[in-house]
């Protein structure tokens, strides 16, 4: 192991988050508490219980979901896509580093940054309403298995990115909106039966029902089957990401 | 003694059809200046990538310090330091961070004061903490060469080191160049420059059309293939070449005024002292004489031409 190469990689990716403070840690918080403060005081104070869980609580773990999803994506896509837009991914190609040295590099700096970025949003949440955190153990394996698996996402797509606009793409077109039609607002038993079916076919139902789980102890779909979806799509950008550094896709020719 | 790199059959295609490298073999001596020149397209940047790790080859052998380029990837590359031709690098780092990233990833533990020696060495230290947007082209470079050497390379590559570099810069590139080669380090350069090569490198190859069409030892290789000329500034011109000296190569240039004599210089019987001899009987005085040797950019383009012919 070239753990030089790991530690240089990940610190050289932790560093551009310090240079771009406000745009990587402010701008989250600050867009996740207009959510508290309009879902949750405004709107949350006038609306019933969910699942015997306040309004205002209930849309803790979807909201820290959906940032951490794209925070995640974003990360670590930026991470890889920049070198590649620059060119200096020379660099990267040229030292004796082993592809998984680099993957734990670029996506262990963009989940470490996913997850300060949840527990600051958790911490924000505090200050807006009360709640409880029944499974902590849980909450924080779902938070860090979820800030791995979509950085894995985000590498795989800055790879595959061969421009700005295919970088922003996958989390505007279809991050946001199956986070959003995920069950981050609402539980998806209150939805007409049919949308109930088709709303299981949304991976990041099971994201949030698990992570909600841990919080209230109360969840829309099993836990087992919650964690099992998340290993698979883990599984499945591991194998991506095999098959992306076994054949040079976009990095070699 | 061992080759420092050892290229065996080397081939590459790309994706496109169009065949980069053909049949490369070619060996790089510990501690030499090797010069790889060859017209733009001709491949040089393509061997240098595969050699680098940053393309694929496509069939073949490449070793570096004994170590397959493949298998042996982390002991190959180890090894190498690349100054790519483009500037690129992260423009909103520092150079500090830059250079120190470069160590790190190659797997070289903290040394504050080599790098701070090597940034010395390179007129940076007083940017070290500028952004590298900030710099100008010349500094840029800088940057990218003090990157390459950051790990103690015992080989560098330098892809058109100096191609729209300021004439300070290249007197302190090749000054660097002198003193890694006192150190031991093996360079590998490619340049348009051909004076350069010609000034700086020890052992030259010509590319052309991702083949190897020749390589030699510098010297060996102007001597051999090196005409030399000996030119007579008449005292009174000629309208043509007599006939009684049609059995020289000669040729009336000047108007008349001067007469070239091309001879070659392997030949132990060069025909200098008989035309000499000739010239007198018939009369025809000269005031001065010289003779030159021609360069290593007239072989060049000789050369590439032959090959495309």
């Amino acid at each position: 192991m070239n753990l030089y190469a790991i530690k240089a990689i990940y610190l050289f990716e932790l560093a551009r988050t310090w240079r771009t403070l406000l745009q990587s840690i402010a701008t989250p918080v600050i867009s996740t508490s207009l959510y508290f403060v309009v879902f949750g005081s405004a709107i949350g104070s006038s609306m019933t219980q969910v699942q015997g869980v306040s309004y205002g609580a209930f849309i803790i773990p979807g909201l820290i979901m959906l940032a951490l999803l794209t925070e995640s994506i974003s990360n670590a896509s930026f991470g890889i896509y920049m070198p590649k837009y620059s060119g200096s991914i020379y660099e990267l190609l040229s030292a004796p580093v082993s592809y998984l040295e680099i993957l734990i590099g670029y996506v262990g700096a963009a989940a470490t940054k996913s997850v300060i970025l949840g527990i600051i949003i958790l911490l924000t949440a505090r200050l807006f309403v009360d709640f409880e955190i029944q499974h902590p153990l849980w909450m924080a394996a779902f938070l860090v298995l979820t800030a791995l698996t979509f950085s894995l996402f985000g590498f795989i797509i800055g790879v595959w990115a061969d421009g700005w606009e295919k970088l922003q793409i996958v989390p505007a077109l279809i991050v946001t909106p199956l986070t959003f039609l995920g069950g981050a607002f609402y539980s998806i038993s209150m939805l007409p039966p049919v949308w109930q079916t088709v709303t299981l076919f949304n991976p990041v139902v099971y994201l949030i029902s698990a992570f909600r789980w841990s919080f209230y102890g109360v969840s829309d779909v099993n836990v087992g089957l919650s964690l099992a979806m998340i290993l698979g799509f883990l599984l499945l950008c591991i194998l991506a990401v095999g098959w992306i550094f076994k054949s040079g896709y976009r990095l070699k020719s | 003694m061992q080759p420092v790199i050892s290229i065996t059959q080397l081939n590459k295609t790309y994706a496109s059809g169009h065949p980069a490298l053909q049949n490369i073999d070619l060996e790089i001596h510990q501690g030499e200046i090797f010069a790889l020149l060859g017209p733009n397209g001709a491949g040089k940047t393509t061997l240098i990538s595969i050699i680098c790790g940053i393309v694929n080859p496509g069939s073949g052998r490449v070793l570096v310090g004994g170590k397959d380029i493949i298998k042996d990837y982390r002991a190959a590359r180890a090894q190498i330091g690349l100054v790519p031709q483009e500037l690129v690098s992260d423009v909103f780092e520092t150079v500090w961070a830059t250079v120190k990233f470069s160590r790190g990833l190659f797997g070289k533990k903290p040394d504050a004061a080599y790098l701070e020696q090597l940034l010395k060495d390179l007129s940076l230290w007083d940017k070290r903490d500028a952004k590298i947007f900030e710099l100008s082209g010349g500094m840029k470079r800088r940057v990218m060469i003090a990157k390459a050497l950051s790990h103690e390379p015992q080989i560098l590559f330098l892809d058109e080191p100096t191609a729209g570099v300021d004439v300070e810069l290249r007197r302190d590139m090749w000054n660097m160049v002198r003193r890694l080669r006192e150190r031991g380090v093996t360079i590998i350069l490619t340049t348009h420059y051909i004076e350069e090569a010609e000034e700086m490198a020890d052992r030259i190859g010509v590319i052309s059309k991702g083949r190897i069409i020749l390589v030699e030892d510098k010297q060996v290789l102007m001597h051999k293939l090196g005409k030399k000329q000996l030119t007579l500034q008449l005292q009174q011109p000629l309208s043509c070449v007599p006939a009684e000296l049609a059995r020289y190569p000669l040729e009336l240039t000047d108007e008349g005024h001067a007469l070239v004599f091309t001879f070659d210089t392997q030949s132990e019987h060069t025909g200098i002292a008989e035309l000499l001899k000739d010239l007198a009987q018939h009369g025809i005085d000269f005031k001065d004489l010289q003779s030159s040797q021609s360069s290593l950019e007239e072989i060049f383009v000789s050369l590439v031409k032959e090959s495309r012919a």
